[in-house]
């Protein structure tokens, strides 16, 4: 460890703090801070302290033995995490997955989205003190969490999205409940943007704080929420749709504020569109099988794949080497959070203290996916 | 809405030896690989037009630069430890390939080399916005290995390269602040994701 950090000339002036690793406000994350009185001079992440190796894991395992583990990282979006490898896995032995089975996809996807972005935007109010929006947030989002159990079978890690298909077909009749909910939970958005986002209080805390302008976004390699947010339409959704997402018709919300307000705004648009994804997909989902027969040990050719989505957090990314034998020879797993990770230090280069909590859980960060 | 049927009906898994060439491209960016067109008409064949005049372009300035694949969406380059920094500023100030998604390191022991390879997507331009580029770059497998940093050119290389530089122990020359980034502090073994490294108990 560089000597600065315990000690530095300035020491009368500049003060060295580490916010985490044990700090609720920070999750299993570091960042070490510099500050000079209320204002913070310099901020350097410092992750790690989740890091499990999952690319040296995936090289032991074979395709079907990574699904579950692949998807630990995330468990807020695990059909994020594992879209993309089967789309990755897919393009790699060319399977040709039923339409019924892409539309599944689809349906997991778009409910664990807003699963990812309720949590998000329930731990965004708690940290400047808007208390309400988390135990809105949270009690919302078990009904999406419901509704995926129903399909899926578990409530937070689901392994469904799978090389070759999903792993089981949904429930006959869930379109009611899942009608209902999606009914419902429109016009809870409109409470949310009542109670939060209208919220002078929250609108004085976020307004122009940490501004990233889309020059920065682009050239630090943002993704996701935080990229839209600063003007950059991009979805890979739209920009290279994947699945069944050509069939759906949706809109890329995007904000030219790239401040803290615009980039929880983004997410909650995004609900909406996720909305209305789902009900256009519960209501054409065509019949047939939803799985491809691959079994226990499919057999992969040799041959490299570099695969993406657009998962709740950003662009997940995949890149797959197969020598032909039944595991992967190489698997770099390119998660949105440890794009994002970049973004952190600008934003927090000369922000008030108080500031830093709107900044840092406004990126759609999770510590444990930017570990991987 | 059978869900009794869930996982019948399917397909068999493609013969693994039937040495059908590409297309079957169901979705973006397909890989070589068998096809089967047992269910429904074939795919389109894909259409690698705009991939192939972009690796045509940059073959053409920089001839050294080898071309590995062009598919749909995806091109693969491999240049020079000495020349891949020049060829990185062409592909980003000339094609317009403007956002870094990815760098990732691949360890091939038995070619006795490391490969280095940056996966660049484009945002402001438009029409390219589903291609991707990967430029690679390959490195003796050594001790230290050392290839130049392209911080300077992709702002956002900078915790890529980190971590490829712990996990791979591949030097990045040039980088602002090459530190250790994910592992523990006190690691004292070969970097893990060398082919030589085996995680304890396998």
């Amino acid at each position: 460890m560089s000597t600065a950090f315990e000690y530095s000339p300035d020491a009368d002036k500049i003060m060295a703090v580490s916010l985490g690793p044990q700090h609720p406000g920070a999750g299993h994350f570091r960042i070490r801070l510099w500050l000079d009185g209320d204002y913070v001079v310099r901020a350097d992440p410092d992750p790690g302290y989740v890091h499990r190796g999952e690319e040296k894991m995936s090289e032991y395992r074979n395709y079907i033995q990574n699904v579950p583990h692949l998807e630990r990282p995330v468990i807020l979006d695990s059909s994020g995490i594992l879209f993309a490898y089967s789309l990755a896995v897919d393009q790699l032995m060319g399977n040709k997955i039923p339409p019924r089975a892409e539309y599944l996809r689809v349906i997991m996807a778009e409910l664990n989205r807003i699963i990812s972005h309720e949590y998000y935007l329930g731990i965004l109010g708690l940290f400047v003190g808007q208390t309400t929006m988390i135990t809105w947030c949270m009690g919302d989002r078990d009904l999406f969490i419901d509704l995926a159990a129903r399909i899926a079978g578990a409530r937070v890690t689901f392994a469904y999205i799978i090389p070759g298909g999903v792993r089981n077909d949904m429930p006959v009749g869930i379109e009611v409940q899942a009608f209902e909910t999606l009914d419902w939970f429109d016009k809870r958005m409109d409470e949310y943007e009542k109670i939060f986002f209208k919220n002078p209080l929250w609108e004085e805390r976020s307004k122009g704080v940490g501004v990233l302008t889309r020059e920065h976004a682009i050239k630090l390699g943002a993704t996701g929420t935080v990229l839209r947010a600063s003007g950059v339409a991009h979805d890979i959704r739209k920009a290279e749709p994947y699945g069944a997402y050509p069939d759906f018709d949706f809109a890329v919300p995007s904000f030219k504020e790239g401040d803290c307000w615009a980039r929880g705004y983004v997410a909650l648009q995004e609900m909406r569109e996720s909305v209305k994804i789902l009900r256009e997909a519960f209501k054409n989902i065509p019949p047939g099988s939803v799985r491809l027969k691959l079994g226990p040990q499919p057999r992969v050719p040799a041959g490299e794949v570099y695969a993406r989505t657009e998962a709740a957090h950003g662009e997940m990314s995949y890149f797959i080497v197969s020598d032909g034998t039944p595991k992967p020879y190489r698997l770099k797993l390119g998660v949105p959070s440890f794009k994002n990770m970049r973004v952190i230090p600008h934003l927090l280069k000369g922000v008030h203290i108080a500031d830093i909590p709107p900044v840092y859980w406004g990126l759609n960060y999770w510590p444990v996916e930017a570990d991987h | 809405m059978q869900p009794k049927d869930a996982a019948e009906g399917g397909q068999k898994a493609p013969a693994p030896t039937a040495p059908v060439p590409p297309p079957a491209a169901p979705s973006p960016s397909v890989v070589a690989g068998p096809s089967v067109s047992s269910l429904g008409p074939m795919p389109p064949v894909p259409d690698t037009t705009r991939t192939k005049a972009l690796a045509n372009v940059i073959v053409q300035k920089f001839p050294s630069t080898k071309v590995d694949y062009v598919r749909e969406k995806r091109v693969k380059l491999t240049s020079t430890v000495d020349q891949i920094k020049e060829v990185a500023f062409f592909i980003r100030d000339q094609l317009g390939f403007d956002h870094l998604n990815v760098v990732g390191g691949t360890d091939y022991m038995q070619q006795g080399e490391f490969e280095v390879i940056y996966f660049v997507g484009s945002l402001s331009t438009p029409g390219q916005q589903d291609l991707v580029v990967q430029l690679a770059e390959r490195v003796k497998r050594e001790e230290s290995p050392k290839v130049p940093s392209l911080t300077e050119v992709w702002g956002a290389a900078e915790y890529h390269e980190r971590e490829t530089f712990e996990m791979l122990g591949i030097f990045f020359e040039g980088h602002p602040d090459l530190r250790r980034l994910l592992l523990p502090e006190d690691w004292d073994d070969i970097p893990p994701l060398r082919k030589d490294y085996h995680s304890p108990g396998r």
